[in-house]
């Protein structure tokens, strides 16, 4: 006797439901009829197990910059639509729609309905979202779609039925936080004399406690006297001198520059330009001030309000930048900041 | 760090964090008139310089300055 297949509601961003790319970036929340974009791809995987009822959908940015709103009309969606299990994205490495993937499946868990989604560990719905939801790991990039449908696929047909889930490292998800008692056959300290043993032989060995990576730094001091301080500007924003000299990468970064702005009054359109990926660059090229604001700085270092401006500002680009690069590249620019006595950064980020 | 993601931002580890305008634009609004988007940014640059000037225990998100 086989089971009726469940109804399983999709989750994707505007660029897989088909509606445009950064462009369509603010479009509003919606919800189709069926699967659609890669929702074509979890139905094949799913077969009999489950039926793509229906998919919901909303812009990147709509959904990243008010992620409650976002998560109150998804309530809003599913209490109508009867869903066994919902399961959003693949998000892979867009920062924006892991977040959304990761509050649509909280806000479902929250209200009884199993979730799962799926991203790169570089993702920021990462961390944000494991301990709330199901969250599978992948590929960077969409490479691994065909792939992670089939793990996604497989993963809502258990929950939907209600199947119990083992631990992540068996399992294939990010972990929890979610503590289990177990007896184990063999005492700890011969678990721990044999991981020693491993660890000096350079054999592998699993930890039974992973430390987290805790990468928080304390508030610094504030400046002492803003009125005399030297201030520089730093930009995740990719705004560069036109024509991209130094042939900056447009996403997945490694490199920063300093571009000099000495005796410049603004960023002028035309002699600056974004090459930033990761979003819709027309407003920034007609004003590269809206991302590296030289114009509203200068005229407050007239006024006093602080001391002085470096003549340069800073600029890598901030979409699929693994962690690790992103944090060589801040000490690389501290040390640049510190040794031009600067007092005080204004990051801008997109 | 000026940006529109602000309770992202404060979430993952920036201490003093303005909220900026929109994505595409952290630092300013393209639909208002010339003078008011200058305020509107110049107000970004004032939260930001009094977020410097403040002593913190832990992240604070801060609004711009009204002109």
């Amino acid at each position: 006797m086989s089971a009726a297949p469940l109804r399983v509601v999709h989750y994707v961003n505007q660029f897989f439901a088909q509606l445009g790319a950064e462009e369509a970036a603010r479009t509003a929340f919606g919800v189709r009829e069926g699967p659609v974009g890669p929702g074509i791809g979890l139905q094949k995987a799913l077969g009999d197990g489950g039926r793509v009822v229906a998919t919901m959908f909303c812009g990147d940015d709509t959904a990243a910059t008010d992620l409650p709103g976002l998560g109150a009309a998804v309530e809003g969606a599913l209490r109508d639509l009867g869903a066994d299990v919902v399961v959003a994205g693949p998000a892979f490495n867009a920062g924006r729609y892991g977040l959304a993937c990761g509050e649509v499946c909280a806000r479902a868990v929250a209200m009884g309905i199993p979730a799962v989604t799926a991203m790169n560990v570089e993702n920021p719905g990462v961390e944000l979202y494991r301990r709330r939801t199901y969250v599978l790991p992948t590929t960077p990039t969409a490479l691994g779609m065909n792939e992670t449908l089939g793990r996604l696929a497989h993963f809502a047909v258990r929950l939907g039925r209600a199947e119990p889930i083992g631990a992540p490292a068996d399992e294939g998800y990010y972990g929890r936080g979610v503590r289990k008692t177990r007896i184990l056959q063999r005492r700890a300290v011969d678990r721990a004399l044999d991981m020693l043993a491993a660890r000096m032989g350079g054999a592998p060995f699993r930890t039974e406690l992973p430390l987290p990576a805790v990468d928080r730094a304390d508030p610094a001091p504030p400046v002492a006297d803003i009125r005399g301080a030297r201030l520089a500007v730093v930009t995740t924003g990719g705004i560069v001198p036109a024509g991209n000299p130094d042939k900056l990468k447009q996403s997945n970064s490694t490199e920063w520059r300093a571009y000099s702005i000495d005796g410049l009054e603004r960023l002028e359109p035309g002699k600056f330009e974004s090459i930033h990926s990761g979003y819709d660059a027309s407003a920034a090229n007609a004003d590269p001030n809206y991302v590296v604001p030289i114009d509203a700085m200068r005229e407050l270092e007239r006024s006093g309000a602080f001391g002085a401006m470096l003549p340069r500002y800073y600029v890598t680009v901030g979409v699929g930048t693994a962690v690790g690069e992103a944090r060589r590249m801040g000490r690389e620019i501290a040390a640049d900041l510190r040794a031009s006595g600067v007092d005080a950064v204004i990051l801008t980020a997109t | 760090m000026i940006t529109a993601l602000g309770p992202v931002a404060s979430e993952l580890g920036a201490n003093r964090v303005v909220r900026g305008v929109k994505i595409p634009h952290p630092c300013g609004d393209p639909t208002l008139e010339r003078s008011r988007d200058r305020a509107l940014r110049i107000g970004l640059i004032r939260g930001s310089l009094r977020a410097l000037a403040t002593k913190l225990d832990k992240a604070e998100i801060f609004e711009g300055e009204a002109a």
